[in-house]
């Protein structure tokens, strides 16, 4: 088990400075300047050309790379040229929103998506099954900034039960803080829960078939028992991987909902600093999400080895 | 909406799982939220060109020695009055006194003095330094008089010391200002939560008339319809520039809201790049002006809102003169001059940034210019590539943008400005213009320097951007019209 972990540690290790390297290089070839963009199309010249310098922008390509670099590995991101303030600060404020809507969408898809597999794959066929399979199909087919929409136009224009969007903080307390993330998240939750669902069923199905479930019912489980005790834990290995590769998405990937509730989360970071030229705050988000992205592959894997022993077995 | 059999399944499933109820009742308000498109990128209107930092900041937070009316007119503010000596060089200004900063410190002439030379700096980032070019010297009197001395009469030097980028900072405080703005206005700067909003509240030590509201939140949303979700839900007082002109019907239309039409400094252009042949002809250029329908436009793009206009110039300034007959909409005139000029097959570039005047306002242009046989291709860009590719490389042949800041038509003075003419007669007449100090003389020149350049044919002029704000029909007291971009909310009120 240490030769393994010890391995995929070096694996991580090099994939995040081939990630580093990536990045920085592409962002160095999107044109623009952040110095322009800052002082806008009526500045003096000579403003520009100071700034500039006052940014660090005319510094040789690798210094600026090794700099940047050895600023993350002391944990220092560098400052925002638009802000102005240290990149980890705004990093933090935005994790502090992106993380709990994440994990607060994929608890919400989980439980919709568990208990609806669950069910249509034990009751195949069934009209259950046809209705958890049809809502599904929707739920896979609607886009979810669209349903975000409708979810603002019912309950915060029409209903006035929560607000259009925003976030008041967690000073404001847990509950307004949950509030607010209540829309956003299921807006979030629901394309992902269809396809879980639909993963978890399919799965159930083929677990169902197996030589092992026949003779478990040989011994005289009822379907139900046979189901809970043997199939279940079986057929969870694609659905870790599903909900792994889920949150790696939600949390890169809510930006359009983040946009449609105004939420200031990690998304809407990144895409302002993009549009601002703040390369700076760009390098830094992504790799920080290349790094959760990486963590997170990493956890399934450990996960699968706890669901399945074999696969424990195997690696050690 | 809830005929519909499976949004009202959605609904009452969510409603019961949810099971939340409706916000209590407000008391009397006192504060206001106001949304804005952008955020600002820093709160220092010294350090950089963004309008979104006037827009929280301006009257709010900084003052200047001078400052603009509502109307656009140049009123005292730090400086409570001025002589100007006769050669027209020296400004001596008798500061207010008892005034204070944020931080308790005192304003005083030193302020001033620091300021000003802070701004004109070799090293200065101040984005219209332009605006300080003319400052000899700054000396201070006494505590309570400053004496600019200027290296030649600047018939504008008023109006520039009104600026964003010309409010007086204290020197302990002047470098936290972007994150952390220290002025001496009626509302101190609260919190800045990054990329959510910005909170004033009242300043009890305020030297002036006290403002009526005792918090004052910026918030910032980008998307249109989001800004429009957020008014109807009433999670904002108001939105001064609203982003989408094709909701304002819906809210003139609801009694809960008022809908304010002004107008700003935005001269909404079609940029031609004067120096790429064939636009380097002078007939060309002429041709592209009259294949423009300018009110299709503004109905098209802009939903009716926008005044159009014949050159570089707010109509709503004293020194506008009408030259829109001069590039009337005539598409036959506009295909005899590409013949005159001998242009056919004429395939010309148009680059797009964001905004939606842009947007779809080059769409519009686009079919114009196809009429009397100009192809355009046309790029969308952001902002970004925009200023890389267009302002700064020229790679374009036309592009669509908005010149917000008051009075620039000095720009067609500026050589190697993007759209490239920086004629010498033109220049000539600015030279003149800065030391003209006689108001009679000055309008001529204003209206000699708009004639020129519509004579020119330097760009297409469309259309004033309209300033199109919605708010609460209860709050009162926002300004209608943009004179400069700021959210000024000293007169601001809740109507009983």
């Amino acid at each position: 088990m240490t030769a393994y972990l010890l391995r995929r540690f070096l694996s991580l290790s090099l994939s995040l400075v081939a990630a580093s390297l990536v990045i920085f290089l592409v962002m160095e070839v999107v044109p623009g300047d952040p110095a322009s963009f800052m002082m806008g199309i009526n500045a003096d010249p000579a403003a520009v050309v100071a700034l500039r310098t006052q940014l660090g922008l005319d510094d040789p390509l690798p210094l600026r790379y090794l700099s940047w670099v050895a600023g993350l590995l002391q944990g220092d991101f560098g400052v925002s040229y638009t802000y102005r303030v240290p990149v980890s600060e705004l990093i933090s404020e935005r994790v502090a929103i992106s993380l709990p809507l994440t994990l607060y969408a994929l608890a919400l898809s989980t439980l919709i998506a568990f208990p609806a597999g669950i069910l249509a794959a034990a009751k195949r066929n069934s009209a259950a099954d046809v209705s958890v399979m049809g809502a599904t199909q929707l739920g896979v087919a609607i886009p979810n900034f669209w349903f975000a929409m409708i979810l603002v136009l019912v309950f915060a224009i029409n209903l006035r039960w929560f607000s259009a969007g925003g976030f008041p903080g967690w000073e404001a307390g847990f509950w307004p803080a949950i509030k607010a993330l209540t829309l956003p998240a299921i807006a979030l939750a629901l394309p992902q829960a269809s396809i879980l669902a639909r993963v978890m069923r399919s799965s159930l199905i083929d677990t169902l078939d197996e030589d092992f479930m026949r003779t478990a019912r040989a011994k005289g489980l009822s379907r139900g028992q046979a189901l809970r005790r043997h199939a279940l834990r079986n057929a969870l290995i694609p659905v870790l991987t599903i909900i792994g590769l889920q949150f790696s998405f939600l949390l890169a990937g809510g930006i359009i909902i983040e946009n449609v509730f105004y939420l200031p989360g990690l998304g809407r970071l990144v895409f302002q600093a993009i549009t601002q030229r703040d390369l700076i705050v760009v390098r830094s988000v992504v790799i920080l999400l290349v790094f959760a992205v990486i963590v997170v592959t990493f956890l399934v894997d450990l996960a699968y080895a706890a669901a399945d022993p074999r696969l424990r077995r195997r690696r050690a | 909406m809830t005929n519909n059999p499976i949004m009202a399944a959605a609904v009452s499933i969510l409603a019961l799982s949810l099971g939340l109820g409706v916000a209590p009742a407000m008391a009397a308000k006192m504060d206001a939220t106001i949304g804005m498109q952008l955020e600002p990128p820093n709160l220092d209107p010294t350090g950089g060109a963004a309008a979104a930092i006037d827009e929280v900041v301006y009257a709010n937070v900084f003052e200047g020695l001078t400052r603009f009316g509502a109307d656009g007119s140049i009123l005292p503010a730090l400086a409570e009055s001025w002589e100007i000596s006769d050669d027209g060089l020296t400004y001596t200004f008798n500061l207010r006194e008892g005034v204070k900063f944020h931080d308790g410190s005192d304003f005083n002439a030193d302020d001033v003095k620091f300021s000003l030379d802070r701004a004109r700096a070799d090293d200065s980032t101040n984005a219209q330094k332009a605006l300080f070019a003319d400052i000899a010297s700054v000396d201070v009197v006494d505590p309570a008089t400053v004496k600019v001395t200027l290296s030649k009469p600047n018939g504008s030097f008023l109006f520039n010391t009104a600026w964003g980028d010309a409010v007086i900072v204290a020197p302990e405080t002047a470098a936290d200002n972007a994150a952390k703005p220290v002025g001496t206005g009626p509302f101190s700067f609260g919190e800045w939560v990054k990329g959510d909003r910005v909170d004033l509240v009242r300043n009890p030590d305020y030297w002036g008339e006290a403002v009526r509201l005792d918090k004052v939140t910026f918030k910032f949303i980008s998307d249109p319809t989001a800004a429009f979700a957020a008014m109807m839900a009433g999670d904002l007082d108001a939105f001064p520039v609203f982003p989408a002109p094709e909701n304002l019907v819906q809210f003139e239309a609801d009694p809960r809201f008022s809908v304010i039409i002004g107008s700003t400094e935005g001269e909404t252009i079609l940029a031609m790049n004067n120096k790429k042949a064939p636009l380097d002809n002078i007939k060309v250029r002429q041709a592209i002006t009259h294949a423009i329908d300018r009110q299709a436009i503004i109905d098209g793009a802009m939903f009716g809102y926008g005044t159009p206009i014949g050159t570089h110039f707010a109509p709503h300034n004293p020194a506008y003169v009408d030259l829109t007959a001069q590039s009337a909409y005539d598409p036959e005139q506009a295909k005899a001059l590409l013949a005159e000029a001998g242009v056919s097959d004429l395939t010309l570039t148009l680059k797009l940034p964001p905004p939606s005047y842009a947007r779809r306002g080059g769409e519009i242009i686009a079919a114009q210019l196809r009429e009397v046989g100009i192809a355009t291709e046309i790029t969308n860009v952001e902002w970004a590539q925009w200023l890389e590719d267009v302002f700064k490389a020229k790679n374009f042949d036309l592009t669509i943008v908005s010149h917000t800041e008051p009075m620039d038509i000095g720009i067609y003075g500026r050589e190697d400005y993007y759209f490239q003419y920086g004629d010498a007669d033109f220049k000539a007449i600015m030279a003149d213009l800065a030391n003209a100090t006689d108001p009679a003389k000055r309008t001529e020149l204003m209206q000699a320097a708009q004639k020129k350049i519509a004579d020119d044919y330097v760009n297409g002029y469309l259309f004033q951007l309209a300033r199109t704000g919605v708010a609460d029909a209860k709050l009162k007291g926002l300004w209608p019209n943009s004179p400069t971009q700021a959210n000024d909310m000293t007169g601001v009120y809740w109507e009983e």
